[in-house]
């Protein structure tokens, strides 16, 4: 966890969960391993309040607990996953790829689910189905089936997935592989460590569970939501048979379809649709058989592969050949071939097309910040691996004076490093090589970590904006308000209009503006995040494959 | 090396060929750089503009959208309100929305010791400690009140019957009878008004201690 990384948790925290939360989470996340006392301590906060914060962390799988270092009789400790909580940022990723899998059914499963950390499967469906009930024309209203039905195609799809179960002492369940204390690590109980390596993970439980979602009355009288409220309290306590069961978003799931959508795309604008759409085919083959670890993807051959398109893409036995013999034969390697039995076999390269891709986003980065001369200095650099000096100037064609001042611009970004190859012991710069490299791992991890400073400011920006514009935000609000009451007694349009004009034209240009500036930083909140996901994604595959 | 062209421009410093580095003969070498950066340095290319289309758009929608409902989610834990010093007017339409639900965790699925012990309702908590200031008086001392009581009453009997009725209004829901109510010694009497009653409430409410916190495991 570094520096960037905790602020970024930080406001993420206040975010979703407020300010106290933030305390008690960054605190967590500076010290490691807390119990209870320490960090109601330690944070000055009443320790009702920590108890509270570390509900939600837990409910959300943010936090984890287990048996401290004096064993399973001293006080339970604490620890956050700092990775788990920068997911919050890629909630509406995930929640977009679920409406494009599953339609609005799945968006809202996934948003439930992802809003509560963890839920039942049978109060996600009463949940979902009186939303969209919710947004239904008049007499119409969702089956709970539909639901039901969208939420085991996620978790056949290992969308979803259940959650560990916890030990019944109640205090032994955890912990991660990182930062745990080798004692801590030894007293887990090894089954509930990883969800996967659980036997039930992806097993649907029997619900009884049927009827249709319902409609909340937008204008009902207090006695009538004094009635409701009694009826779903009722129905919440009704037994379904999957008490206990709770389930959570699968990260992982989710990230293995980012990884395959951003090949796919790359495909698409490198090459053309078509090779896109084989690749596709290729990846969808190979989904169930492939670790998510894995390099590359099981060799499948190119028979197959013509079996498996499907056929509205109308290619032609020869045309797949040779579209695969071009992807083989393309610099960016996303696609390889292992054998020639079976009409070639063919595999997709996942680490190498993450390492290119993450590549080709550092070059362009350097391109952006520094120019495309720049960037042909980098990217010389990346294919000759060690240049001199006068080398670069040489091979980039650039005037040596220019070149030298973009060298240097990069040296001191560190996007460009130096090594030094002495002649003598001595050092001596007359007697020494000076020898330019790129090394793209660190610095696809400096980029990373200006990734999480970026978004960290833009946080802050936007908190600033929404500060500073506080007035003018509450006032629209208290007239949209009374305009909406209005509206709702039926008033006349003249009188609308004046409590309208409440709002003068200069205040109403300064809402437009403010509602403009926080509409693009929030659009570049996503945007790089989907950067940092690239990254992210590079680097553990690199680490992995060592 | 910004060091170094601290202290002296010598040439002769250096143990290399400062022309290696892109310097011309004669030319002056850049002075160190002794003040920070400039928190926002000038761009030297325009940044490219961001994405736009359906996706990008929906994205920023559901982003908007769950940070604003994130904010009535029973997961929003409220920073414990600071000791008020007055109780005004304008307090209980400050309070915000409610948030709408509540969460019960499955306390099976979480350490014990984070489960904060339910206790008895609002009321049920409020009145034994108003209970326990009144009886330190005694016996005796009650009686001489009441009889100066009277004699007073006699005196200004309108004036302390709409005290009374105020009184009992407000006390309504402590079900705190007149008679207790006169335990307080004369001073306090003639200054309480509701003003008083309400202090007294909310400085029980914001006790601080683990026992005063009053909506338990339910937040």
């Amino acid at each position: 966890m570094t520096a960037q990384e905790a602020r970024l948790c930080g406001l993420l925290l206040r975010e979703h969960f407020g300010e106290v939360v933030e305390k008690v989470g960054v605190h967590l996340l500076r010290s490691g391993t807390l119990n209870l006392r320490a960090l109601a301590h330690e944070t000055s906060t009443s320790l009702d309040l920590v108890k509270k914060c570390l509900c939600v962390l837990v409910q959300h799988g943010m936090s984890k607990f287990g048996p401290g270092r004096r064993g399973p009789a001293g006080p339970v400790e604490y620890q956050i996953n700092c990775e788990r909580v920068l997911y919050m940022l890629r909630y509406p990723r995930y929640i977009y790829m679920a409406k494009s899998l599953y339609g609005d059914t799945g968006e809202l499963v996934v948003e439930e689910i992802l809003q509560r950390g963890q839920m039942t499967m049978s109060s996600v469906v009463r949940t979902v189905a009186d939303r969209l009930t919710q947004n239904m024309e008049d007499g119409q209203s969702m089956d709970y089936n539909e639901v039901i039905n969208a939420f085991s195609n996620l978790v056949e799809t290992h969308f979803l997935q259940r959650c560990p179960p916890v030990d019944s002492l109640g205090a032994t369940v955890t912990t991660t592989s990182s930062s745990g204390t080798p004692e801590s690590s030894a007293n887990t109980t090894p089954q509930s460590a990883q969800p996967e390596s659980h036997p039930d993970c992806y097993k649907l439980p029997q619900i009884h569970l049927s009827g249709r979602g319902k409609r909340r009355r937008s204008s009902g009288d207090a006695e009538a939501n004094d009635r409701r409220a009694k009826r779903a309290k009722l129905e919440n306590t009704e037994v379904c048979g999957d008490e206990g069961i709770y389930w959570q978003v699968n990260f992982e799931r989710f990230h293995l379809h980012f990884r395959h959508q951003a090949i796919i795309s790359a495909v698409a604008s490198k090459l053309d649709q078509t090779s896109s759409e084989i690749v596709r085919t290729m990846l969808r083959m190979s989904e169930v058989t492939t670790p998510a670890t894995a390099a590359y993807t099981q060799a499948v051959s190119a028979n197959e592969i013509f079996r498996a398109l499907p056929p509205s893409y109308n290619i032609a036995r020869p045309i797949l050949d040779q579209y695969l013999t071009l992807l083989v034969d393309d610099p960016m390697e996303f696609v390889g071939k292992t054998g020639d039995s079976g009409g070639g076999m063919y595999v997709v390269n996942l680490h190498r097309a993450l390492a290119n891709l993450a590549r080709a986003t550092l070059e362009s980065v350097v391109q952006e910040r520094f120019g495309s001369r720049s960037a042909r200095i980098f990217r010389l650099l990346l294919r000759k691996k060690h240049l001199e000096q006068k080398q670069v100037e040489d091979f980039a064609m650039i005037p040596a004076k220019e070149a030298k001042d973009m060298l240097y611009t990069l040296l001191s970004e560190n996007l460009v490093q130096l090594q030094e190859i002495p002649k003598t012991p001595d050092h001596a710069p007359s007697r020494t090589f000076y020898l330019y490299t790129v090394n793209q791992l660190p610095t696809a991890r400096l980029l990373l970590q200006n990734c999480y400073k970026a978004v960290s400011n833009l946080i802050e920006r936007r908190l600033f904006e929404t500060k500073e514009n506080k007035r003018h935000l509450e006032k629209s609000q208290r007239i949209e308000a009374i305009l909406a009451s209005l509206q709702a007694s039926g008033a006349e349009t003249a009188q609308l209009a004046e409590v309208e004009e409440m709002i003068t034209a200069p205040e109403r240009q300064q809402l437009e503006a403010l509602r403009h500036h926080i509409n693009k930083l929030d659009s570049s909140e996503n945007q790089v995040d989907e950067t940092i996901f690239l990254i992210e994604s590079y680097i553990n595959s690199a680490a992995s494959s060592r | 090396m910004s060091g170094r062209g601290g202290r002296g421009r010598g040439r002769s410093l250096f143990t290399f060929n400062v022309d290696s580095l892109g310097f011309g003969r004669g030319e002056a070498l850049p002075t160190g750089v002794q003040a920070p950066s400039p928190l926002y340095p000038p761009m030297q290319f325009r940044p490219v503009p961001l994405q736009t289309g359906e996706e990008v758009e929906y994205m920023l929608a559901l982003k908007q959208e769950l940070r604003a409902s994130s904010k009535n989610l029973p997961f929003h834990i409220q920073p414990s309100a600071p000791r008020k010093d007055v109780a005004r007017y304008s307090d209980k339409y400050q309070s915000g929305e409610a948030k709408c639900g509540e969460w019960t965790p499955d306390w099976s699925r979480l350490p014990k010791e984070l489960c904060i012990k339910v206790q008895k309702s609002r009321k049920a908590k409020t009145k034994p400690v108003v209970k326990s200031k009144i009886k330190p008086a005694a016996p005796k001392e009650v009686l001489q009140k009441l009889e100066n009581l009277e004699k007073k009453e006699a005196e200004n009997q309108s004036e302390e019957e709409e005290d009374e009725e105020k009184k009992q209004k407000k006390t309504g829901e402590e079900e705190e009878e007149p008679d207790d109510a006169e335990d307080y010694n004369e001073e306090e009497f003639e200054e309480e008004t509701d003003y008083i009653m309400s202090y007294f409430d909310n400085g029980e409410d914001f006790g601080g201690d683990s026992d005063d916190n009053v909506d338990e495991a339910t937040y």
